[in-house]
């Protein structure tokens, strides 16, 4: 071995002292600015907002209850528009993709497609975003394109559809990548004897393929409605003033222009919930493997 | 098995999707080089939106801070994060559970929720909001990614060595820093790239903990491309795509590498 020689001497610090000195200092990390920040923000989201001349309840629960006012409630429902909408698309557009390079894709380049498809994902958010700015707007690329073959432009920017195409080509890869880890596992001697028995290729997909990797379909779909509830940049610069979303929402009550803290906090919150039950789903019926990503 | 027909047809919407997948990047690229600043047509060759930003004074302190942020970050988060996955791996306590819980938590609350609670934290225990709060804010999902690499890998190593080193008269320091951190390496590394890469990308938590005095590279972008289509930022885009993709084929080498020759 090439234990160095001062070690012979020097004294074994005590045994607990070994788990305090590698987890208090995350641990301590974590709870300054993960855990003790957000019960902050919960008791702040109880505290009434009280403006001058407002009569006050005292129940605490008023920064909720402002969520299912005609102000809010159509934007939150939009932000579930949006994730539903792109895991959706995820999905319908991921499994063909993951499903042929697990099972008809040369195995050795296996790999270097699930990379490459996956590469995307590296460059930075805004600029992928802010391309396709580029590709959707009146004079861009999509409409050069329609014109010159005689098509009518489309005004697609600054509308739900390009929204909804700026956060499938997001969250795209993620869906593949999971899709995949299912899909590599299936068992092709079920998909053989199926077929020996005389399924059609459709029975066979629906009653051998789907079902088995529905733990997997369910991780990933849970996944890109996860990260698609709490997306602020594709809505933001694709969708314009007509597509804000909740992020937007709580982005407002801080940084922007209708400064309440406590409304905030309760959105804050609420996405909070959401996600862990959303989470609690997956733990309860998703992929074991999946979950990893 | 499977008919000719379906194998060509899913084939062929997968390179459609390679297509949608490259296509954005592929536009930015095209549109760096175009010397019409606003069209979609070509109007010849030029470098000189490349070097429009490579002058352009607050893009290039906007670099610096991303740039220090993102290795301070990355840095703390490598070593907390690394013991902390030990420590989790190793010992069996009390509500280890809810500490692995908190720890992967950032991987999915959304940024907004993290950026609101860290604000007003901030605000609560009054510390003035600077560089070194954008790093404290950044440093709890970067130890999330960091963490989780490297306690894959730790699931997949072989215990015995490390008891071997401490029959042979190691101290659980040493055979910590010997015999447990090199074979740790690889997934250190790739948990750092990605922690980096993510630091380099984050804008809502950036927004939330900078405070007047500093702007990151993603919140000077944010706020120029919101108004308008700008040619130099699709020449900063090119330039950042190659920087980060470059991230990314080091960290999937790493891994590879690692992993061959785990199966060897």
């Amino acid at each position: 071995m090439k234990a160095p020689s001062i070690s012979e001497s020097a004294p074994s610090p005590p045994r607990w002292l070994q788990p305090v000195f590698m987890l208090a200092p995350a641990g301590l990390w974590l709870l300054l600015l993960l855990i003790i920040p957000t019960l902050i923000i919960f008791q702040l989201s109880l505290v009434p907002n009280i403006r001058p001349g407002d009569v006050v309840n005292p129940s605490g629960l008023d920064n909720y209850w402002r969520i299912f006012q005609p102000e809010s409630f159509p934007v939150i429902l939009r932000s579930l528009f949006f994730s539903v909408g792109t895991m959706l698309s995820c999905l319908i557009l991921g499994f063909p993709v993951a499903y042929w390079i697990a099972l008809f894709s040369p195995k050795r380049w296996r790999n270097l497609l699930l990379i490459g498809f996956t590469l995307p994902l590296w460059t930075s958010t805004l600029l992928r975003s802010y391309a396709w700015i580029s590709i959707l707007r009146r004079t861009g690329v999509l409409n050069s394109v329609l014109t010159s073959v005689g098509l009518p432009a489309l005004d697609l920017l600054n509308h739900p559809i390009a929204v909804l195409i700026g956060m499938t080509y997001s969250l795209l890869p993620y869906m593949v990548l999971i899709l995949y880890a299912s899909l590599e596992k299936l068992d092709r001697q079920l998909l053989e004897a199926a077929a020996d028995l005389g399924a059609t290729p459709t029975q066979t997909f629906w009653k051998i393929t789907v079902p088995q990797c529905l733990p997997g379909i369910t991780a990933g779909c849970l996944l890109v409605f996860i990260t698609g509830l709490g997306d602020f940049i594709n809505p933001e610069l694709l969708g314009g003033t007509s597509s804000r979303t909740a992020a937007r929402l709580v982005y407002d009550q801080f940084l922007g222009a209708t400064q309440n803290w406590g409304y905030g906090s309760a959105l804050s919150i609420i996405l909070i919930l959401v996600v862990s039950l959303a989470i609690a789903l997956l733990i309860k019926y998703g992929d074991k493997n999946a979950k990893s990503l | 098995m499977q008919s000719p027909s379906k194998f060509h047809a899913s084939a062929f919407f997968t390179a459609l999707m390679f297509g949608f997948m490259y296509l954005p990047i592929a536009v930015l690229t095209f549109y760096s080089f175009n010397e019409a600043p606003n069209s979609a047509q070509w109007k010849g060759f030029t470098f000189s939106w490349y070097i429009k930003f490579f002058q352009d004074g607050r893009i290039l302190s906007a670099l610096w801070d991303s740039v220090l942020v993102a290795s301070l970050a990355t840095g703390i988060a490598a070593i907390i994060g690394t013991l902390m996955a030990i420590g989790l791996a190793r010992y069996q306590f009390f509500g280890k559970k809810l500490f692995q819980g908190a720890a992967y938590l950032p991987l999915i609350i959304p940024d907004i929720a993290i950026a609101v609670a860290t604000l007003v934290f901030l605000a609560v225990i009054a510390v003035p909001l600077s560089l070194g709060t954008i790093v404290a804010a950044h440093v709890v999902f970067c130890l999330a990614y960091v963490a989780l690499v490297v306690s894959t890998r730790l699931a997949n190593l072989d215990p015995h060595l490390e008891e071997a080193a401490l029959d042979l008269g190691a101290t659980p320091f040493q055979s910590l820093l010997f015999v447990l951190l090199p074979q740790l390496t690889p997934a250190i590394v790739s948990g750092c790239l990605l922690a980096f890469v993510l630091s380099m990308d984050d804008f809502l938590i950036s927004s939330f903990t900078a405070g007047g005095g500093v702007t990151t590279l993603p919140m000077e972008i944010f706020s120029r491309i919101r108004t308008s289509v700008r040619p130099d930022m699709n020449a900063l885009s090119v330039v950042l795509m190659i920087a980060s993709a470059g991230f990314a084929l080091i960290a999937e080498v790493i891994c590879y590498r690692s992993e061959k020759k785990r199966f060897q």
